[in-house]
């Protein structure tokens, strides 16, 4: 057990809807969740002390109008970029996942180097996928040698790729040239990208469900400590969340006791309450009576 | 034409001709690179499936018009920061009352914008937007508004500009729903307003006191009242007796209370059938089997906006589905997405209002293959239709965060005028909040989304028929939903629930807040002060704003002591939340408008005035002769047919779109197997992470069994319905149902004959299988007029049933998973193809409709759920549509596993002598393989298991029929033993995939 939870927010607005089950995985991870709204927190910004995470969940937020993660990223760099930026400088972790991935880049954060106090302008960003379609699949993806350490170390425990469920209509990665792509590769900053079921590189549709380049399915910032992918981890938490849990019962004969994205969540509250701890047994229920 | 990712202004030079030309900055926005306009490629395929030749490329672009008012800096920060993406996208500002640069030559410009009045959440989101980030600070000021519009720039083959009648063509075809939108074709005169405002006028009084027959049915006419003659004798008799005329106010209130939309008069009145006097069809049917039925789990059934079962932990779930036909007829888009909002909201203000937890979707269409030239003036093409309310449903349900996780598609040529789309939600509740009660001093607050002129007459509209017309004089009774508007609502609503700072709540849905708050009201009294409401613009008239169906508003009652705290939750999620009024005890509903009394109505009048008129129904089996069954020569060929069909085929294009996983709660999603690409008969959660229960949804319909036989029709899809959620996991007995009908007009007797053999057939089998209907609706004016030809839609019945999975860890899928393992047939097979798809497909009519054995299929069922619950089959799916052929393909590709399958082992039993008509078949190997008999179910199971899934099944008919291999084939050896057909499961997957995409 951690000495003392740390302290997650869970960060959401009008249109974010992945907070339930955010909070679900954070907390079987545990974290302690504080759920704010993104104007209560710009009133009160001095909340982010108490925390070591802060998670942006998915959702359409303000109905993704004008483009996903557009508005919410403009309150950000308008209400609470400084402190978000300090928080990141002092250690602090973010995790963006699909809508709030989306976010996250339109913040530009993804762009700064930890110090600097102003945010680059934005080369990267996130659009319709190919199909020109929302479409929900669960795909594979893999954790790639980055900055973002403790991703990788997580992939050690969990074999070469991840079962997630995607669900989005803005997905895919784009870069403003060539050498954005290089730049974001030689600072570690490609963390996850879409492969085939058994590890191997993707090939294309629907592998690689929106036509990301170069497969990206998530990114960190240099350091590291900010992440978002397009993946939700969130969704395959309990032993029955997999498409296949059946059939991978039938094969090996043996019960599922989780699903494969809550030890990516068991990492990142770990990681970012800096401990090193054994993992937390996972309290699903006993058979009901 | 690629423009550097900064924006331009014009410098417009020379004053420009800007007679009409938008008094507004107009920006617009495409994308640097045609890679990353998908759209673009979207528009062209359109074209090409309209048949639409000689374009060679489109570009899309976005534009906004903002006030003229604004500094041009203050508009530069806007596009650099919320309009136009800086890698992306290449921007272009234009200043007031200027025109755009001219497209390339060979290129011509087709402009799409809402028309005035017309919600553009958008354009909200923007004007929000611009004022919180303190771009436009004075962005929330009365008076200030932004307007959005879509850009095509469409170029023609060879470089030449593409025909007038061309554009004008795709653009009404594909491009703009006419309706709601303006079409500009090389014309750059945008409106850039707000609705004129009503004319002011004060108390209007209806003459109706001396008016005879005819007049009366003038004045409903033209007031868009939809109230019988009857009805307004009803209205004159009670005003003569008041001695005054009823104002517009009074008798708009009465129209929208009293529409069938709402009061549900046929179901409720009185019945004449062939002489048999039914007093209450809704009573003596379907309510009286949840009476008699008496489960201790139901907690809330009929009286409220969705009906409430136990569920496990002090937690209940609740179910509605709700119809939404007409407006999605008219904008299958905003229609059906509208219909997701309003069935949500039903779940919002049902008790004290519940979390939705999952949506279900059902639409039936017209032939989905049929020429463009066959459509009907004034319809869509089916394709379009069913395009359009799939995007409605994904793009409201996603928003949202409701997982949208069942459903089905059926297809048949009496649906090409009426389209059917029926939306419903499944919410998770506090036990405590079942109940409501509003008490004399509460206040009248009403929270979420400003009123405008949206669906006027929207519950009269529902009530009539459609017609040629309906396409252009109906676009006001069109909202336009806005689902974000939504989600603020529920999320501050749940908050405020806990916190219960509210006594009563219900949703404003068809005729807006004079439903709402005079259903409130009944039993009490309340005062309405109507220009409290806040409005989306200026110059509604009271009557508007009384009669207004805008989306996304929920009307509480609130003490007064709590009231501060409560508009402080609202406040906190950006929700407008105020006072329009106070409930007492006077019996009376009082309107007034700037302190004058424009309505003041007698609630017991209103609620129980409705005279109820006798209406005649009869029913005569039509004389049917028993087709001859012809025998089928190539089974391969008949099953690759059947898979194909629309009913039957891969529902991935859809389902996909839909976000299924959200919430985190799936157990058993839409689409299971190897490759995710199986029907799975119905879809589990697992709504409470502390407990093993979960729910099963499911649902049951056919478009083709009631013509034939309404009563067997009823009974069929009631077990279809259960079917689904048997075969997954779920417990018979702890299993509620809904129903909605779908119906023609029943002022034809026969029709209303149909209809009561059908809420007959409910009853019985709701009965039989011990599963009581917690709510329902009705939708009986489903016809379609064309010239003097009026068509109405086949009698259609959705079931939909929810049902506890006793342990999620027990939910069984339908694809195979075991090599070596037994596949049992579980139930009876008889020569029913009434309405069956291999009579379709042999072009054959009449035949018995399948009909289960109410006797023994209960039984059936339950020892079933046993078998499974202890853990004995690996896969089971239910025999429906295609019968025993279909499931069993559909079971192999779905494990990606081959089978081996004997027909001869089948169990077989014939029809008893009653029925009206039995077909005769000389295909013993076609009957057993497309028979769409009822309560049957394809088993697979475990060696080891067997003796045990034996024992449990041992009183039914039930038979080992097959072996589970890995040939990856479907192999079918007929009832002599020979081999009928040996076809690759890639094969069945591709027949299955079928050639409709979306």
């Amino acid at each position: 057990m951690l000495p003392t939870p740390p302290t997650a927010i869970v960060l959401r607005t009008a249109g974010i809807n992945c907070d339930a089950e955010t909070v679900r995985a954070l907390e079987l991870a545990g974290a302690r969740v504080d759920v704010v709204h993104l104007h209560a927190l710009m009133h009160e910004q001095a909340r982010l002390d108490d925390a070591v995470l802060v998670v942006i969940p998915g959702g359409f937020s303000y109905g993704d109008d004008v483009a996903a993660g557009r508005v919410f990223g403009l309150e950000l760099r308008h209400g609470l970029a400084e402190n978000l930026c300090k928080f990141v400088d002092r250690g602090g972790h973010v995790l963006g996942v699909c809508n709030g991935f989306q976010i996250l880049v339109e913040s530009g954060l993804f762009e700064r180097e930890i110090g600097e106090n102003k945010i680059p302008p934005r080369t990267i960003a996130l659009t319709n996928n190919a199909s020109n379609r929302f479409e929900c699949r669960w795909v594979s993806m893999r954790a790639e040698p980055s900055a973002c350490a403790w991703l990788a170390d997580a992939q050690v425990a969990l074999s070469n790729t991840m079962a997630v469920p995607v669900a989005h209509g803005e997905g895919r990665f784009v870069a403003q040239d060539a050498s954005v792509l290089e730049r974001l590769r030689a600072k570690g900053q490609v963390a996850l990208r879409y492969v085939a079921a058994d590890g191997s590189s993707a090939r294309g549709y629907p592998e690689n469900p929106n036509g990301s380049v170069d497969d990206i399915a998530g990114i960190c910032d240099p350091s590291g400590r900010v992440l978002g992918l397009m993946p939700h981890p969130e969704r395959n938490v309990t032993p029955w969340n997999h498409p296949h849990w059946q059939r991978l019962q039938a094969r090996s004969g043996e019960m599922r006791s989780e699903g494969e994205g809550l030890a990516f969540y068991r990492r990142l509250v770990q990681a970012a309450a800096g401990v090193t701890v054994p993992s937390i047994p996972v309290p699903f229920p006993a058979r009901s009576s | 034409m690629n423009t550097p990712a900064t924006s331009t202004v014009s410098k417009s030079p020379a004053p420009l001709p800007s007679a009409g030309l938008p008094d507004a900055w107009r920006v617009e926005v495409f994308r640097l690179s045609s890679s990353h306009d998908p759209e673009s490629a979207h528009v062209l395929d359109s074209a090409r499936e309209l048949g639409i030749g000689g374009l060679s490329s489109v570009r899309t672009g976005r534009g906004f018009l903002l006030p003229s008012a604004l500094e041009r800096t203050q508009v530069d920060a806007a596009v650099r920061e919320l309009l136009s993406d800086p890698v992306l996208d290449a921007s272009h500002i234009y200043t007031p009352n200027t025109a755009p640069s001219a497209p390339p030559t060979a290129a011509t410009r087709v402009l799409v914008a809402r028309k005035r009045g017309v919600m553009d959440p958008v354009a909200n989101t923007v004007q929000r937007a611009l004022h919180a980030s303190g771009l436009v600070p004075s962005a929330n000021a009365p008076g200030f508004f932004v307007t959005t519009f879509r850009i095509f720039e469409i170029t023609g083959a060879a470089d030449k500009r593409p025909p007038r009648d061309t554009l004008a063509l795709l653009a009404q075809k594909s491009l703009a729903n006419e309706t709601i939108e303006d079409v500009l074709i090389d014309d750059e005169r945008l409106v850039f307003a707000q609705p004129p405002p009503s004319k002011p006028h004060g108390v209007v009084h209806v003459a109706l006191r001396d008016a005879d027959e005819a007049q009366l049915a003038r004045i409903s006419k033209e007031g868009s009242l939809s109230l019988s003659v009857a009805e307004m004798r009803a209205i004159q008799a009670h005003y003569s007796r008041s001695d005054r005329e009823p104002t517009l106010c009074e008798l708009e209130t009465i129209a929208q209370t009293w529409s069938e939309h709402c009061k549900h008069k046929t179901f409720t009145g009185i019945v004449d059938f062939d002489g048999d006097l039914i007093d209450n069809l809704l009573k003596q049917t379907i309510k009286r089997a949840t009476l008699e039925l008496d489960k201790p789990w139901c907690v809330s059934v009929f009286h409220d906006n969705a009906g409430i079962i136990a569920f496990d932990q002090g937690m209940d779930v609740c179910f509605k589905v709700e119809t939404h036909n007409h407006p999605s007829a008219i904008d299958p888009y905003g229609g059906a997405g509208t219909g997701v909002g309003g069935v949500v909201r039903d779940i919002l203000g049902v008790g004290l209002g519940a979390r939705p937890i999952a949506n279900t979707d059902a639409f039936f269409v017209g032939p989905l293959d049929m020429k463009r030239e066959d459509v009907p003036k004034g319809c869509m093409h089916p394709r379009r239709i069913l395009r359009g309310v799939v995007a409605g449903v994904r793009d409201y349900g996603n928003r949202m965060g409701i997982p949208t996780v069942s459903g089905g598609v059926w297809s048949h040529p009496g649906y090409i005028g009426n389209p059917l789309v029926y939306a419903g939600t499944v919410g998770l509740m506090p036990h405590w909040a079942a109940d409501k009660s509003v008490r004399s001093g509460d206040l009248i607050v009403v929270a979420g989304g400003r009123t405008g002129r949206d669906g006027i007459h929207g519950a009269t509209f529902s009530s009539v028929e459609l017609h040629e017309e309906s396409e252009i004089v109906s676009s006001a009774a069109v909202q336009i939903g806005d689902a974000i508007a939504e989600k603020r609502v529920l999320d501050a609503l749940l908050q405020a629930r806990d916190k219960r700072l509210y006594r009563a709540i219900t949703d404003c849905g068809a005729g807006g807040l004079s439903s709402a708050v005079g259903e409130m009201a009944e039993g009490h009294g309340a005062e309405v002060e109507l220009d409290k409401v806040p409005l989306k613009y200026p110059g509604l008239s009271p009557e508007e704003i009384w009669i207004s169906e805008a989306q996304e508003r929920m009307v509480m009652a609130v003490p007064p002591e709590h009231l501060e705290a409560c508009l402080r939750v609202f406040a906190a999620e950006d929700v407008e939340a105020v006072v329009i009024g106070r409930f007492n005890s006077t019996g009376r509903l009082v309107l007034k408008h700037g302190g004058v009394r424009m309505g003041d109505l007698d609630l017991k009048f209103l609620h129980g005035g409705t005279p109820r008129p006798l209406r005649k129904a009869t029913w005569k089996p039509a004389p049917r002769p028993d087709p001859a069954v012809p025998a089928t020569s190539d089974h391969r060929a008949t099953l690759l047919t059947l898979l194909g069909l629309p009913d039957i085929q891969s529902k991935e294009w859809i389902v996909r779109q839909y976000d299924h996983e959200v919430q985190g709660m799936s157990v058993q999603k839409p689409l299971v197997g190897e490759r995710m690409d199986a029907p799975g008969d119905a879809a589990v959660l697992q709504p409470l992470t502390s407990s093993r229960k979960g729910i099963a949804i499911g649902c049951g319909a056919s478009a083709r069994y009631g013509e034939l036989d309404p009563g067997a029709m009823a009974e069929a899809v009631i077990d279809e319905a259960l079917r689904n959620v048997i075969a997954v996991g779920g417990d018979l007995d702890h299993t509620a149902i809904l129903d909605n009908f779908s119906w023609g007009s029943c002022d034809v007797p026969e029709r209303l004959g149909a209809l009561v053999l059908a809420a007959r057939g409910c009853a019985r089998a709701a009965i039989a299988y011990g599963t009581p209907f917690i709510s329902g609706k009705d939708s009986l004016n489903n016809e379609y007029r064309l010239g003097e030809r009026t068509i109405a839609i086949p009698p259609t019945l959705l079931i939909s049933a929810l049902s506890v999975v006793p342990d999620v860890a027990r939910t069984v899928s339908m694809d195979l998973k075991s090599v070596g393992s037994r596949l049992y047939l579980v139930g009876a097979t008889k020569p029913e193809f009434g309405g069956s798809h291999w009579f379709g497909q042999l072009g054959l009519e009449g035949g018995a409709v399948p009909r289960p054995d109410l006797d023994s299929a209960p039984r059936l069922m339950r020892a079933l759920h046993k078998a499974i619950a202890s853990g004995n089959v690996l896969a089971c799916h239910d025999l429906s549509e295609g019968g025993l052929a279909v499931a069993a393909a559909e079971m192999a590709f779905g494990g990606g596993l081959g089978l081996d399958l004997r027909l001869a082992d089948v169990p077989f039993a014939s029809l008893p002598a009653r029925a009206e008509s039995v077909s005769k078949s000389d295909d013993p190997d076609g009957t057993r393989l497309y028979s769409e008999s009822c309560s049957r179910f394809l088993c697979e199971v475990a060696e080891g298991s067997a003796a045990a899934f034996e024992r449990e099944l041992r009183l039914f008919p039930s038979a080992h029929v097959g072996e589970v291999t890995d040939r990856s084939k479907l192999r079918v050896s007929g009832t002599s033993g020979a081999i009928l057909f040996d076809v690759d499961i890639d094969e069945l997957r591709r027949a299955h995939a079928g050639n409709f995409r979306g």
